[in-house]
């Protein structure tokens, strides 16, 4: 490899021998082509016609009332695909285009990254498989369907607790067995290098864009920053707009699951320990000896034991706070968002919300916040009608 | 203790290839994985490689990520796995590598996990996920133990890396047959007698061959091809599998594979 891909001591290749040469080609390629000028040219475009780029900026007035300060959202739940997700599958997906290669594989915990595989492998007419734990299918069986009907085959994952954790492990295991004509479309800003890196930079353009709107339609930047974080891709998107803005305040939510004391949560940043899993040092769900705790949350997509590399070096230097929300408090932000404003959000996403609910009285009126909607939450439906049932 | 060099110079001596059978330490409980290993030092394994089980095992196929599982669930840890250890070596001194997810051992300390393995009976310590490119976490902990170092070469790492790697192995090389995780195959790759080759060039350690070889012939194959050890893993975990039900069998079926292996390297 070129690089060593940390983020102070964290992130790093922890993978097995047979797949450093595979890493060491797409470490090659990224750098060949990312500032290429047809590459970006291509992408550009692709995110305009085919995504929806840029998302807009969005006033959520009746919501700010709710919690007593100006809440902005970026409405990547507006893109293609209906996440952020497309960021990244483009960009990754036209990388491997750009390097010949023929195949698609990809994990997926919530299906947003899965279904925006599947949409790209439709898109440069690659064979996609998707690798989803038998769990994540169960409960999210409508983002199954879509990557069927866009020709994606989606693989059952049985081994482990079948969330995204054991879809990245069979993910991994698949692409050791097919690394000369198999592209591994990684879904965040985790694993071994480059992905870390390569995802990061495929979101950007969340902080980018959101940054000039806030300029261009507020005249100012915002205090704070808010996004949920699994892996942390859709979070270090748009922290990255801002990070040089030492006043912007930057708060990743996790998911709390029932409750941090139960046990039962993916708090990760907020309650992890160092160690190496997935192919990158991070922070940790594990127990003494280093076996990796089984995680519970509400939403499919933050339901991950550990975390972007660089997320662990924001929170060790504190440019970066996380804290986590529980399933109900998640529950009611979704509520709440859908009867204020007309807008589901993802389940994922409405972390981020509960977490400024929360905030309530906390912030000034004046203050201004901007939360990444990263995904719209109609796959999420039935989940929150079992959880909680409509009166009439 | 018996070290590597010993045993492959006394082989080389004989003109044989190292019988190297692998199983997940407390697969499918305690009791029976001590049995299940000394009925493979008794069919002749000339060295033993021995995994702690981890939650997720990516560089193992499905055969050995359930073996992790049974392991697990009968309630494995490090504390057993080398008491486990001292009870092998209890029963004959027979080189012991072990083969081990990073997280385990840097959450143990890895200084303190390759003395106490060490002082167990431990040989070396290979790393499945850690690389070459890392090495330098383990080489310096590992020979102030007092352990060999064991590296994986594949067939698609390149000549500038597999001499590094040949540079910095003084147990054996590891060497993976054919690309993907550890399971039985019907075929062994055909690039193996070339791979061998290369590394006979740049290194005198000892060279192993593992992943998918599920039948004597490969491993006769593979040690045609001048191998110095044969490494056995799913093939005999598997046997374990499928045998659950009836301990003595499972023993016998481990007995009579391993003993048809044994003869035909």
């Amino acid at each position: 490899m070129k690089y060593k891909g940390r983020f102070g001591d964290y992130g790093g290749f922890y993978v097995p021998e047979v797949l450093i040469p595979v890493l060491e080609e797409l470490e090659e390629a990224f750098y060949r082509f990312y500032e290429d000028q047809q590459f970006v040219a291509e992408l550009s475009q692709l995110s305009r016609e085919y995504a929806g780029r840029p998302s807009p900026l969005y006033y959520a007035k009746r919501f700010s009332e709710h919690v007593g300060f100006k809440v902005y959202l970026k409405r990547e739940d507006l893109l293609h695909g209906g996440a952020h997700k497309v960021n990244n599958t483009l960009g990754q997906g036209l990388l491997a285009k750009y390097m010949g290669k023929t195949k698609l594989i990809a994990e997926t915990g919530a299906g947003q990254h899965g279904l925006a595989t599947a949409m790209i492998g439709a898109l440069f007419g690659m064979e996609t498989k998707i690798f989803m734990g038998v769990i994540d299918i169960e409960r999210q069986s409508v983002n199954v369907h879509k990557m069927k009907l866009c020709g994606a085959e989606v693989i059952d994952v049985e081994g482990g607790t079948g969330t995204l954790k054991d879809a990245i492990n069979d993910a991994l295991r698949y692409w050791t067995g097919h690394v000369t004509d198999t592209f591994y479309l990684f879904g965040s800003a985790c694993g071994p290098h480059p992905y870390p890196t390569i995802v990061k930079h495929f979101q950007t353009c969340i902080g980018k864009e959101a940054r000039q709107q806030c300029l261009e339609q507020l005249g100012k930047l915002p205090d704070m920053i808010v996004a949920c974080v699994g892996g942390g891709s859709n979070a270090i998107g748009i922290f990255s707009g801002f990070i040089d803005d030492k006043d912007v305040r930057l708060i990743g939510v996790e998911a709390g699951g029932r409750s941090l004391n139960s046990g039962k949560h993916a708090a990760t940043l907020v309650v992890g320990s160092v160690g190496i899993l997935h192919g990158a040092k991070a922070y940790l769900l594990q127990d003494e000896e280093g076996q990796i705790h089984d995680t519970e949350s509400v939403s499919a997509g933050l339901d991950y034991p550990a975390v972007g590399p660089e997320h662990c070096l924001l929170k060790d230097t504190g440019r970066a706070e996380y804290v986590a929300a529980e399933d109900d408090e998640v529950l009611d932000a979704f509520g709440l968002l859908s009867k204020s404003e007309g807008i589901l959000p993802a389940l994922e996403s409405a972390h981020a919300l509960a977490y400024l609910v929360g905030q309530k009285g906390k912030l000034d009126a004046d203050q201004i916040v901007v939360v990444n909607l990263s995904g719209r939450g109609d796959k999420d439906v039935s989940i929150v009608e079992k959880r909680r049932p409509l009166e009439n | 203790m018996k070290t590597y060099n010993q045993v492959f110079s006394e082989l080389k001596g004989q003109n044989r290839t190292a019988l190297i059978p692998f199983f997940v330490i407390g697969d499918p409980d305690f009791d029976t994985s001590v049995r299940i290993v000394k009925t493979a030092i008794d069919a002749g394994a000339d060295v033993l490689e021995l995994g702690i089980p981890f939650s997720d095992p990516i560089a193992d196929g499905p055969t050995i990520q359930k073996a992790d599982i049974r392991a697990m669930k009968s309630g494995m840890n490090l504390g057993k796995a080398l008491k486990f250890i001292r009870k092998v070596k209890d029963y004959r001194d027979v080189p012991i590598g072990l083969l081990m997810y990073y997280n385990l051992v840097y959450q143990y300390g890895t200084e303190k996990f390759f003395n106490d393995f060490h002082k167990a009976g431990v040989n070396s310590v290979l790393v499945a996920d850690l690389s070459i490119d890392d090495a330098d976490e383990i080489i310096g902990p590992a020979a102030s133990a007092g352990l060999d170092t064991v590296f994986m070469v594949t067939s698609v790492t390149g000549p500038e890396r597999m001499k590094l790697i040949a540079s910095k192995t003084t147990g054996f090389i590891y060497t993976v047959s054919l690309l993907g995780v550890t399971g039985s195959r019907e075929n062994l790759s055909d690039t193996i007698e070339g791979l061998i080759g290369k590394l006979k060039e740049l290194t005198n350690v000892p060279v192993c061959v593992g992943f998918g070889i599920s039948k004597p012939e490969h491993a006769a194959a593979v040690a045609q091809a001048g191998a110095d050890g044969v490494i056995i893993g799913s093939k005999i975990v598997g046997l374990i599998e499928n045998n659950l039900n009836d301990r003595e069998k499972m023993l016998a079926k481990i007995s009579t594979f391993l003993g048809e292996v044994k003869n035909a390297i």
